[in-house]
């Protein structure tokens, strides 16, 4: 199921949370919504659930207009952060519960119930736990508890408010590769909002970010990390470092006159003892070993501005660098944009 | 490396002469203005004996008392039960205008003088009161009558159950609630399955200690009853009237009722807050 969002604004009070949304998520896809706090993704995924409504706008499933349907009419699956599991029933009460509420017409007989909630625990592997409590759960636990009663009511749409924001960091990337796997095999339209960008690199189809109540871009994980559209977005998808250039013949050069701002990633920055063109003569300030990577800080000289560069654990070692020292660094891949946004 | 263990208990509690002390004057307190006039309550009505305690209590005009106290708690207790349920629900999960007015509303109750809080109600359908003379056409007895009483003991308890819920369901949140709705669940439904056994324990306590309130109240009761014996009287205007009789030993043994009645309320909230300790 397709989901249209037009024109959606909202406020609460004088605060704008969202400010002329519109986007369409594509039927099956596994949608992110990114940003940090205050933009807006949250607000949007609720008011895709009709769980708040929009001041103007409107909301389409499919095409059909939706924007005043009643949450339980919507069919949409919703994983809240903090599980939000029914904390005096059982796991298998829990996962029960949109089944058990249905219309007499269209309960299933009990034993029809408890196949289906069998076969939902058996996919998201908690088989064996039904009779547990969610107190008695650990975090990744309750929160698969709480995906398997969403998709219990087998939703047309499945949506998820930072499903990963309250769990450790080593069970927040299992389970979002889980989670990866899962719509594989289920394939439900789904949109799930986060702030973290690493998650969203590696689970979306398509990335949205949001940035003050307004689409900044959206695009595949590559699109918006390779080709970001300005500044909020490169900075916000990875790291960044400004090169002050000037621009020769279309192409942009490391030298002193500001005419142009270069935008680089860290790990785009080739550190080199030999000066070569386009790069500039750098102090190098500190140097920090980070997991699988090494970062080096460097002071540009005559601007007076650092960058940091990122180099693999081998290119440091080959380097062999000391604080102190005078290096040269190149910007590999350089963007640069139009406009007035500041970093 | 040992040496570290008695240095941190040793800053962590007071030395043992300071804790005797501040337990012993916390008993000592407990004790004389709890225990030694409870004890005293008791020792009264048996003075004369336990057949003078019996026919004291079995005496008409005493079972009229405890019979309209019964029937007082029975109508006031669920109907705040209903509307301290309504009220947290109404503050705790939704944003509203005028929510802090109807929050400070609830409070009233508790800051007015028991004595102004029946007062209110003579005014109101008394005689001279505004809604009196209509009252009186259509030939209705509200002050002097059970009813005023009733009403008198449902403002008196009004706050109970909704102020033991209110930071209850708030501290609770509206997660639980929302999630059941996105599953389809309708708001009958929601409430009945999701919220109601999530604060069960909560409703509980704050019926307990309404019960106690109605059950016990005498100074807004008393300016509405008229105490008309043997039909405006509770227990405790009962109490006043022996006592005021001269009538010792029967005034204490019907006192003993509601003393009576207070251990067996402590008992129940101590069970009560036993079971919402282990359940949270």
């Amino acid at each position: 199921m397709s989901i249209e969002i037009v024109n959606v604004n909202k406020a609460f009070g004088s605060f704008t949370a969202l400010s002329d949304v519109n986007l369409t998520v594509p039927s099956g896809e596994l949608t992110a919504l990114l940003g940090p706090s205050g933009s807006g993704k949250t607000t949007l995924l609720r008011i895709i659930a009709g769980l708040e409504t929009p001041d103007a706008g409107s909301i389409r499933f499919d095409g059909q207009e939706t924007t005043d349907c009643h949450v339980r009419e919507r069919q949409v699956g919703f994983v809240f952060q903090h599980y939000a599991l029914f904390r005096h029933m059982t796991v298998e009460e829990n996962v029960a519960f949109g089944l058990t509420v249905k219309p007499r017409k269209e309960r299933p007989s009990k034993k029809a119930i408890r196949e289906r909630v069998h076969e939902l625990l058996r996919l998201v592997q908690l088989e064996g736990l039904a009779d547990r409590y969610p107190s008695q759960l650990s975090g990744g636990q309750r929160q698969r508890v709480a995906l398997a009663r969403a998709l219990a009511v087998e939703p047309k749409v499945l949506l998820l408010d930072e499903p990963f924001g309250a769990l450790d960091a080593k069970v927040r990337v299992e389970l979002r590769r889980w989670l990866r796997r899962l719509h594989d095999e289920i394939h439900v339209t789904s949109v799930f909002v986060t702030h973290d960008q690493e998650e969203a690199l590696e689970v979306a189809d398509r990335i949205v970010v949001m940035n003050r109540g307004r689409i900044e871009q959206a695009g595949t994980p590559a699109e918006v990390y390779d080709r970001p559209a300005n500044p909020f977005v490169f900075d916000f998808l990875g790291s960044v470092n400004i090169f002050h250039c000037r621009a020769e013949q279309g192409q942009t050069r490391g030298a002193a006159p500001e005419l142009a701002v270069g935008y680089v990633r860290s790990h785009d920055i080739e550190v080199e003892r030999i000066r070569s063109e386009d790069a500039v003569e750098a102090e190098v300030r500190h140097i920090q070993a980070v997991g699988p990577a090494v970062r080096v800080e460097l002071l540009v000289r005559g601007t007076g501005k650092t960058v940091e560069a990122e180099l693999s654990r081998d290119g440091a070692e080959r380097l062999a660098l000391g604080a102190g020292e005078t290096v040269y660094a190149r910007p590999r891949k350089m963007q640069t944009f139009v406009g007035d946004y500041q970093i | 490396m040992s040496s570290t263990a008695p240095a941190s208990s040793h800053t962590r509690t007071e030395p043992a002469l300071v804790r005797s002390l501040l337990i012993g004057t916390a008993l000592l307190f407990l004790g004389l203005f709890l225990f030694v006039p409870l004890a005293a309550v008791f020792a009264q009505a048996l003075e004369k004996g336990w057949d003078a305690y019996l026919a004291a209590i079995r005496e008409p005009d005493a079972l009229a008392a405890v019979k309209l106290t019964l029937i007082t708690a029975a109508i006031s207790v669920p109907v705040n039960l209903v509307f301290g349920v309504a009220a947290a629900w109404a503050i705790a999960k939704f944003e509203f205008r005028g929510k802090q007015l109807l929050i400070t509303l609830i409070d009233l109750p508790f800051s007015v003088s028991p004595v102004i809080s029946g007062l209110i109600y003579v005014l109101l359908f008394g005689l001279q009161g505004w809604v009196g003379p209509w009252l009186q056409e259509h030939d209705l007895k509200i002050i002097f009558a059970v009813p005023g009483i009733v009403l008198a003991t449902v403002f008196v308890t009004f706050p109970f159950v909704a102020r033991e819920l209110i930071p209850l369901m708030e501290a609770q949140g509206k997660d639980e609630e929302e999630a059941a709705i996105t599953l389809g669940a309708s708001g009958f439904q929601t409430f009945w399955r999701v919220t109601l056994p999530n604060i069960k324990w909560g409703l509980l306590y704050g019926v307990i200690l309404c019960n106690a309130r109605a059950m016990g109240e005498f100074g807004a009761v008393s300016v509405v009853s008229g105490h008309i014996r043997g039909s405006t009287n509770t227990i405790p205007l009962h109490v006043e009237i022996l006592y005021n009789e001269y009538n010792y030993a029967a005034a204490f043994a019907v006192a003993s009722l509601l003393a009576l009645l207070a251990l067996v309320t402590l008992a129940a909230k101590s069970f009560v807050e036993w079971r919402m300790r282990e359940t949270s």
